[in-house]
């Protein structure tokens, strides 16, 4: 994952379910190719025809919330979504996201400033988000997290504590 | 210093690293990792990708087939095909498809798998149905879950405790189900976020070990990490008579540390009815008195219980299923199911026009056997009422006990069940 991502917003209210991101028909599917085509079908069916690879959602509170599906992250990324801009999170998605390697920052001033179809960038080191001149700091990230976000997500980071107790 | 949650003191006793107080990072050892059909699959290949050769302990490993189960098609039968492989692979003795198992959550209690201080993890949002057992189920993704499978633990925030105190005793037709619905109406869908939901207090002895079930299967859907019932009489009946040792209850330190305490009197609760979209929605049923509803839909992870199949039988014998509504009754596990049969419910049931499922997740999450049209409106024992939750996205759920969906059967609208009870039955 690289520091620097720039990508045109969109915008979704609260409480953005993962049943929404990803209907529940569709979780016998696994590949990314066929989960992204279905990316928030559930809200907004034309958003699959408008995302382009690198754009970044601005979204309300309790962002993923419901089902533990992985599926809704893996849908997300594979539709082409690089960051995710959230008043808050859902636990369970939150943890998904950073395990598959999908930034989620949280903060309320950004999340509810940052202006539809146009471009914003998000520089994961400083955690900071800016849109046309203006900029906000998101909340840190814990060490765990930020050891996971490191090592490219948790399959790298237990391959590594694997292969240190072999 | 101040004492202890039940959360905090469970955690404490499975922790390997760190402390367990509220907000710190603690490493825990579960008693048990459960995987379905759905999240069992992308963990499975995440548990390779890290290059893991066997999981940590083939015997904690639970893997049920229980969503797109019996499987609908060929995609969802390559997925439990894997599932089972996983199982084969590895020796994981535990491994359950219809017929033999049923719906992750009510199967792992059955199973005695769960009892007074157990942790499971769960590659499902409704882990936290363990709560009821003085247990701490926890959910989490699929990739989380294929390190624990090969770690045998993972790290988590300790979540701050916020004490629900039940009072009195609940009236006719008010069950676990209201309490839970109250509860998530006053706080809110993220209300608990960061936190366990602890219930005690007098009132809990008025709920079964069932109900106990549906209060704790939703604590999800208040946002919280997860869920525990104290324990009592009840929970340690309940594991004798699942064959397991019977171990002390975990309780709270009289003076235990609380982000909130919330008060509910059980005699003051109406059943409860949650519309469309959201679980925190809920109104007296009273209120929706009236609502048409095409389908009616009993089962699922909270609700598919031999108490929910009692009431609903208790409304339904002698009556008959409306003209122009369809009702799907779903044991949640083979073992109810029998159960239910050996009880005459089923009969029952059946004769009153009510279709009986064999125990799958199956239309609750959208995927099979029971699917909303657009337009259709259901009521449904189930947990989640979100946009298309069942179907199509202009279709729309509302959530109520068994009674109350019993009832909305029978009178083809939403109807308080002592209405329907007052109805006249047939000889």
């Amino acid at each position: 994952m690289s520091a620097l991502l720039t990508g045109r917003v969109h915008r979704f209210g609260d409480e953005v379910n993962t049943d929404v991101i990803l209907p529940g028909r569709y979780l016998a599917l696994r590949k990314p190719e066929e989960l992204g085509k279905h990316c928030l079908e559930g809200l907004d069916p034309d958003f699959i025809h408008r995302v382009r690879p690198g754009d970044i959602l601005a979204v309300g509170r309790n962002f993923g919330c419901g089902s533990s599906r992985e599926h809704a992250v893996i849908a997300l990324k594979a539709a082409g979504v690089a960051g995710i801009v959230a008043v808050s999170a859902a636990r369970i998605f939150f943890r998904n996201a950073v395990n598959l390697g999908l930034p989620v920052l949280l903060c309320a001033e950004a999340a509810a400033s940052l202006r539809e179809g146009e471009e914003a960038s998000i520089d994961l080191d400083a955690m900071a988000i800016a849109q046309g001149g203006r900029d906000w700091t998101a909340a840190p990230l814990g060490a765990e997290v930020r050891a996971i976000l490191a090592a490219g997500g948790l399959v790298p980071r237990v391959r590594q504590a694997l292969g240190a107790a072999a | 210093m101040s004492g202890r949650s039940i959360t905090e003191k469970i955690l404490a006793a499975h922790a390997v690293e760190g402390r367990a107080v509220p907000g710190s990072i603690v490493t825990v050892r579960p008693d048990v990792v459960l995987l379905n059909d759905v999240s069992g699959p992308l963990a499975f290949e995440q548990f390779d990708a890290m290059g893991a050769e066997r999981p940590f302990d083939p015997a904690r490993i639970v893997l049920v087939a229980d969503h797109f189960a019996p499987a609908p098609d060929v995609t969802a039968a390559g997925a439990i095909a894997m599932t089972r492989d996983f199982a084969r692979r590895h020796g994981i003795a535990h491994f359950y498809e219809p017929g033999r198992g049923g719906i992750e959550h009510t199967l792992l209690a059955e199973l005695g798998m769960v009892g007074h201080g157990s942790i499971v993890f769960g590659a499902d949002s409704h882990t936290c149905t363990a709560g009821a057992f003085n247990a701490l189920g926890i959910g989490f993704g699929s990739t989380d879950l294929a390190g624990a499978l090969a770690l045998g633990k993972l790290w988590m925030r300790v979540p701050d405790s916020i004490r629900v105190e039940l009072h009195g005793a609940p009236g006719a037709y008010v069950t676990g189900k209201d309490v839970i619905l109250e509860l998530i109406r006053r706080i809110g869908s993220d209300g608990a976020a960061d936190a366990a939901l602890e219930f005690g207090g007098p009132g809990i002895a008025a709920l079964g070990m069932d109900e106990r079930m549906a209060v704790a299967n939703m604590a999800v859907e208040a946002g919280a990490d997860c869920c525990v019932f104290e324990g009592d009489a009840q929970s340690l009946a309940d594991m004798q008579r699942r064959g397991m040792a019977p171990v002390e209850a975990v309780m709270p330190d009289a003076d235990a540390a609380y982000r909130a305490v919330i008060r509910i009197d059980l005699c003051a609760l109406a059943p409860m009815v949650a519309r469309p979209p959201s679980p925190a929605s809920g109104v007296a049923v009273g209120t929706l008195r009236g609502q048409r509803v095409d389908q009616v839909y009993v089962g699922n992870c909270s609700n598919g219980t031999m108490t929910d199949l009692r009431q609903v039988a208790a409304i339904l014998r002698g009556r008959q299923v409306a003209p122009g509504v369809r009702m799907v009754v779903v044991p949640a596990t083979q073992k109810i199911w029998r159960q239910a049969m050996a009880e005459g419910l089923l009969e029952v049931i059946s004769a009153a026009g009510a279709a009986i499922s064999t125990p799958t997740c199956g239309a609750c999450f959208g995927g099979h056997m029971g699917i909303l049209a657009a337009g259709e409106t259901a009521i449904a024992t189930t947990n989640r009422n979100y946009r298309g939750r069942m179907g199509h996205p202009d279709s729309q759920v509302f959530l109520s006990n068994a009674w109350v969906a019993a009832a909305a059967a029978v009178a083809g609208e939403i109807c308080p069940p002592d209405e329907v009870m007052a109805m006249e039955v047939a000889a």
